[in-house]
């Protein structure tokens, strides 16, 4: 890591310990957003565009404060408003920042054949390398939150970035530098759990949220958004939020068993019959044999 | 020499003339169906393993093979259906069939005289077309999933979990056949790939290898063995 040549080891001539020792840096990042405290403004809507260059486009209305039912190929978020009644009859609205959850196991990664279209950063950022892209779609099979989105006209899918070309540069994601109430935070993923650990606590302690969590699905090997929800035992609420995401079984499957037993049977059948043609070789023509029966037969026309 | 010109004379000769097993319109029909399916085979392989990436830049490229993989499809797929209009008939399996698939160890062993006699296909033909015919219907369902992935709701994404499986077993067996057939027709049994060439295979070549259909079509019976082959008054 480059980073490897700014931290000290050993001081000459220097006197007491060295400065920055045992630093322990981490590289995992992650995205916090805290569902209890977002107010639907979209703000973080508006700076994602903004940031990735879109433009905003014809939305749909369905009767709900949602701009469209799910994130685009060119709206990589998206608030999801769902209304939610209690228990006691009141209502409630609970409101989730879609995006590209960052899997620490990414389907869509595992399920792509495009060399280099989808990589995977050690900070824990997953992005999508279009000029790589072959638009077979595969990654959407492989996405068990509906992220990877296609574009017709240019056969390239996309998705968020996590602003990657921010990131990589000490910034914060547009979307978290956007929220006016401090809803989303940024940072390490130690730091970011045991913040929405912390906001968990509070809720259930404080604010009578029984069932407060955080949200770091380890099906799909933790994510680097994460989300502290009122009711972490029902994620479903919030848009659809997979209760036990997972790379679909059958992705796996195709993936893993098949390809090898498919290969091997492949390889195994060509030396097979290699193999049939230098024990019993070729399959040659007989000459018709004569009739016994016909002395007037032909008996001359093989020799 | 003398006697082998002796016997080129006249009814002789015509014992030689070779008999037409492949029409025009059906070998077209077969090269086109196996063409298309060899740029299926690329292209599919491409995306299935990434050591055989690059069977795609070979045919323009992984975009490239990405859009025409499907309409290559539609091809093969038009063209097996053009075959099974035109073989359907020949492909029934039959009692002779069965008893000539119980022998299968002597074909193997290309004890090919001990086998009970066939027409025009044997049984691992039919075999063979069955396994292609229903594979390519499988291959079309799942595969126009796979084409329009992006136009499926995700409240149906358990089709896509379906179709990629189904997509890749079946194209599996598919290969396994493929690999059979090319084998046996190019390598194993000789006179067979020009056959598909021409459409003309000897005398011999039929009496050997599909007995029933080589006395049907040259209005022969066993009895006639060995008699010249005057044509019938």
């Amino acid at each position: 890591m480059s980073q490897a040549a700014t931290e000290l080891v050993r001081i000459s001539g220097h006197a007491g310990v060295v400065p920055g020792a045992g630093l322990n840096r981490e590289f995992q990042v992650c995205k916090l957003v805290d569902t209890t405290t977002c107010i639907g403004c979209k703000a973080c809507e508006v700076a994602c565009l903004e940031w990735n260059g879109y433009t905003f486009t014809e939305t749909t209305f369905d009767n709900s404060y949602q701009t469209m039912p799910e994130t685009a190929w060119n709206y990589w978020n998206l608030i999801k408003f769902n209304e939610h009644e209690r228990a006691d009859g009141t209502m409630m609205l609970l409101m989730r920042k879609d995006q590209c959850m960052h899997c620490e196991d990414p389907g869509c990664l595992a399920a792509c054949p495009a060399d280099a279209a989808i990589v995977q950063y050690a900070n824990g950022i997953v992005d999508f390398q279009e000029a790589n892209c072959i638009g077979c779609g595969y990654c959407m099979t492989g996405c068990p939150f509906n992220i990877p989105k296609f574009d017709p006209p240019s056969r390239k899918v996309f998705k968020c970035t996590l602003c990657n070309d921010r990131v990589s540069v000490g910034l914060e994601p547009a979307c978290i530098k956007a929220c006016p109430t401090g809803c989303l935070h940024f940072g390490t993923k130690t730091d970011m759990k045991e913040l929405a650990e912390t906001r968990a606590h509070q809720l259930r302690e404080n604010f009578g949220y029984q069932d407060a969590g955080v949200y770091d699905p380890a099906g799909v090997g933790g994510t680097h958004v994460i989300y502290v929800l009122h009711d972490a035992k029902n994620p479903e609420l919030y848009g659809g939020l997979p209760k036990d995401p997972h790379i679909p079984w059958s992705v796996r499957l195709w993936k893993g068993p098949l390809k090898w037993i498919g290969n091997l049977a492949m390889v195994g059948g060509i030396f097979g019959m290699a193999l049939h043609y230098m024990r019993f070789g070729p399959k040659r023509e007989e000459p018709i044999p004569p009739n016994d029966n016909e002395p007037n037969g032909n008996e001359t026309r093989r020799v | 020499m003398t006697t082998d010109a002796v016997s080129r004379s006249s009814a002789a000769h015509q014992e030689e003339k070779p008999i037409l097993r492949y029409t025009f319109f059906e070998r077209v029909n077969h090269w086109i169906g196996a063409l298309s399916y060899i740029y299926l085979l690329m292209t599919g392989l491409a995306f299935w393993s990434p050591y055989l990436f690059w069977l795609a830049a070979v045919v323009g490229g992984g975009p490239a093979a990405r859009f025409w993989h499907p309409w290559f499809g539609l091809i093969f797929t038009l063209s097996l259906f053009v075959t099974f209009g035109q073989w359907r008939g020949d492909m029934e399996i039959t009692d002779a069939d069965r008893a000539w698939g119980k022998a299968i160890p002597d074909y193997i062993e290309n004890h090919d005289d001990k086998l009970p006699p066939v027409g025009r296909f044997n049984f691992g033909q039919k075999l063979f077309f069955w396994g292609i015919f229903f594979g390519v219907i499988l291959l079309l369902l799942s595969g126009v999933v796979l084409w329009y992935t992006e136009s499926l709701p995700w409240s149906l994404r358990f089709v896509r979990y379906a179709a990629i499986l189904i997509h890749a077993s079946v194209a599996l067996i598919t290969i396994g056949l493929f690999l059979i057939h090319v084998y046996m027709s190019v390598f194993l049994e000789e006179g067979s790939f020009g056959s598909m060439v021409t459409g003309y295979v000897t005398r011999a070549w039929g009496w050997t290898f599909h007995r029933t259909w080589y006395y049907e079509v040259t209005g022969r019976s066993e009895s006639d063995l060995g008699k010249p082959n005057l044509p019938k008054p």
